[in-house]
């Protein structure tokens, strides 16, 4: 159907994916979610049929009926997926489930273009919106921001790796610092807890030594919540979401499912509000805050490299130097522009209808190579190539002198 | 710390004696830990340094976290440290983090790291612990387009002058040391365990950021203007070394003449009392006569001769690269 239509399928497996992780999370262990999980695909269907309605005027042409139809032809499959997944969890029966979390998996990893052409910048509006209109309705917009950064992250996975035997998940303190609109959370430590059926324990001073010891490397971080690792929120969170409440006004609490149980590292951020009757029992509520991935620019260089890693069996990298970066950067940006050219190709063979928001983008694209006589840019050139020679040649003669001098020292 | 140091020296003790590290891991949350540490305490020319930890596994080393060091703004600086770091390591103990002691970690501004505080450093870490390694890590090449970390040990040579601490032309002379045998560069390869990469995985599909392609990035002059710059001051340290030397060597043969002509004349004269029957003078001392000059030491025009040639080197590396960007504009001009 080509490539509106193939990214609409992604689009559609990743909204369809996410809220039904959302339903299932907000209360109770996995025994019952069960119930709520299965009423909550008929939702799903109603969800994503609106929500395709309201996309319309994006996608233009007549793809919108189309697209329509193999939205629903999706649901269908993914609502077959999960009931194979549930029964699967109750059958106890692994192999099965990590066939179709492979699955699930695979089907997220789909479209390239879509990928391709948001990551290079150049158009991030109509397929941006795709991606993320159906999640950012659905999430709650209650409350500030929550920024995170990638080494918070790797943090919370190193600890969970390395947790100790029989705990089933890892908790600790984050550190950051509070906006007026939003919360950024920069740091993190994990804190040893003993957790069993009917009590935790959790070691305070540990803590809040801790946090002595990085306040003072960091005077401006504060304690503003909590993580833990794992799929739910237990009774055990709220003992220990109150105890952080003492350390810091209105704390976040921040899940990140490290055991995988959905497929993806669901990572959610919660503020307890209070909820029930007043006087009457009250009890607490997590409600749910849209978490946002910031990098600052050396960092987002830094993960661009660790990325690398992912593509090697073996899981390493080395650090590559010199002209082989340029030309690892020009590679990266040639195979950007064949994908495009593709698109290109097919919208003028006429099998991709064209959409004038790429288009618009496209004439950018062409238009940011400046048009300079080209006398001007042999010039320019020369006297840049110039300049670069001479340095070199410079460098290279101070060198050959301190090696001289050295020699005659030795004598 | 007894214990500790004992830990270390058995672990030292089941690798070779010159402890040939082939290999360093680096894990990725060290690698976004030491930016972090940069990016939020140093800016400006101010250095920020932390600890790394690990393990040593055959002949790799495998450094796993590592923590930052606060700034010494308070005078009793070293007293805190030395308690900070043992609070530090102990509380990552309880939660089995790898407390090794590996090596350290330190910013560079513009590549001028080559100093005498960092081969004291170095060389205190390098006795205590056999494969640990300093760990440089330039933000301004990293903010250029490419993550620049870079790991160094002393070579074998420099440990065996340090430990003498025979800092003289002669002990130098002796070792044959060159300023390019100072360090060791240890090739760095970053290792990531699935977990992260299921996370690296998410972090790819949830930020739809564009790629920085700061790498392609066409303007070089200023950054040529700082690095020439550094390097001219260097190269004006080196000559001023290089002339208090050669006025040495200079004295050195003046006094050498000086010291000949007095023993001539003095044998001269006892020739002449012995042929008239007098007494010969007696010996004098003639070393105390004829100090001899101090010889200057040269472990700074070591270190200058390194620092120039690192300079050097990123400046070479850093026009290789801007030429090949500016053959790739003109062929994007030639197009157009």
């Amino acid at each position: 159907m080509g490539c509106l239509s193939a990214h609409g399928t992604s689009a559609a497996v990743v909204c369809v994916v996410g809220l039904k992780s959302q339903s299932g999370v907000s209360m109770g262990s996995s025994g019952r979610s069960s119930f709520t999980v299965l009423p909550s695909l008929l939702r799903l269907r109603e969800r994503c049929a609106t929500t395709l309605y309201s996309l319309k005027p994006v996608s233009r042409g007549g793809t919108g009926s189309s697209s329509l139809s193999c939205l629903l032809k999706v649901t269908d499959f993914v609502a077959g997926l999960e009931k194979a997944l549930l029964t699967s969890l109750y059958s106890g029966s692994t192999d099965q489930l990590t066939a179709l979390r492979l699955r699930l998996l695979g089907l997220l990893r789909g479209s390239d273009v879509s990928r391709i052409l948001i990551r290079s910048g150049i158009c991030t509006e109509p397929f941006g919106t795709l991606l993320l209109a159906v999640p950012s309705s659905k999430m709650s917009v209650f409350g500030p921001v929550v920024k995170i950064h990638p080494v918070v992250l790797a943090s919370i996975c190193d600890s969970y790796e390395r947790r100790n035997e029989g705990a089933s998940r890892v908790i600790g303190t984050l550190l950051g610092t509070i906006d007026k609109h939003s919360i950024e959370v920069t740091n993190c430590f994990s804190v040893p807890h003993n957790e069993s059926e009917d009590e935790v324990a959790v070691d305070m001073e540990f803590a809040k030594n801790m946090y002595e010891l990085h306040k003072r490397v960091s005077p401006t971080e504060v304690i503003i919540g909590w993580y833990a690792t794992g799929f739910d929120i237990t009774e055990h969170s709220v003992l220990i979401h109150e105890y952080y409440s003492r350390e810091a006004s209105n704390p976040i609490h921040l899940t990140a499912d490290t055991a995988l149980q959905s497929g993806k590292m669901n990572i959610r951020a919660y503020v307890s509000a209070q909820m029930g009757v007043p006087g009457k029992t009250v009890g607490v509520m997590f409600t749910p805050l849209t978490v946002k991935y910031v990098y600052y620019d050396t960092e987002r260089i830094g993960v661009d490299l660790l990325q690398r890693t992912r593509v090697t069996p073996s899981r390493t990298k080395g650090l590559t130097s010199d002209l082989s970066q340029v030309a690892g950067s020009a590679a990266r940006i040639q195979d950007m522009l064949t994908t495009v050219l593709a698109y290109i190709e097919d919208v003028l063979s006429g099998k991709v209808t064209a959409d004038n928001s790429v288009g618009r983008f496209l004439m950018d694209l062409v238009n940011k190579v400046p048009t300079i006589s080209a006398e001007d840019f042999e010039n320019m050139l020369n006297s840049n190539i110039n300049d670069l020679l001479m340095v070199t040649y410079l460098s290279n003669l101070t060198q050959a002198q301190i090696a001289l001098n050295e020699k005659l020292v030795l004598l | 710390k007894e214990q500790r140091k004992e830990n270390h020296k058995s672990v030292a003790g089941g690798m070779k004696n010159t402890a040939a590290l082939i290999l360093l891991f680096l894990f990725s949350q060290v690698v976004l830990k030491i930016i972090k540490h940069y990016q939020e305490e140093g800016q400006g020319s101010e250095v920020v340094q932390g600890v790394l930890l690990g393990l040593v596994v055959d002949d790799r080393l495998e450094i796993t976290n590592c923590f930052p060091f606060p700034q010494h703004t308070e005078d009793d600086a070293d007293f805190d440290e030395v308690q900070y770091q043992m609070e530090m390591m102990r509380s990552l103990r309880h939660v089995n983090i790898d407390h090794l002691h590996v090596g350290w970690y330190q910013s560079t501004y513009y590549g001028s790291f080559v100093s005498r505080a960092l081969l004291d450093s170095q060389f205190s870490y390098q006795h205590a612990i056999e494969e640990s390694v300093v760990l440089i890590y330039d933000p301004i090449k990293t903010a250029q387009g490419s993550l620049s970390l870079k790991a160094y040990r002393l070579t074998p040579k420099l440990m065996e002058i340090c430990k003498e601490k025979d800092f003289t032309p002669e002990g130098l002379k002796k070792a044959n040391i060159g300023f390019e045998h100072m360090f060791e560069e240890v090739p760095i390869v970053i290792k990531n365990s699935h977990l992260i990469n299921v996370l690296l995985w998410e972090l790819e599909d949830k930020s739809t950021v564009a790629d920085k392609h700061e790498l392609l990035n066409l303007s070089s002059s200023n950054h040529l203007e700082k690095s020439l710059q550094l390097l001219m001051d260097r190269v004006d340290d080196m000559s001023q070394d290089i002339v208090k030397y050669n006025t040495y060597s200079r004295n050195l043969s003046k006094q050498q003449q000086q010291k000949h002509q007095y023993l001539q004349r003095r044998q001269q004269e006892n020739a002449q009392r012995q042929s008239r029957g007098e007494p010969p003078l007696p010996e004098e001392d003639i070393n105390k006569m004829f100090k001899p000059p101090q010889p200057p030491p040269r472990m700074d025009t070591l270190l200058i001769a390194g620092q120039i040639n690192n300079y050097c080197q990123n400046v070479k590396e850093f026009t290789s690269q801007n030429l090949g960007k500016l053959f790739m504009a003109e062929a994007l001009q030639g197009h157009n």
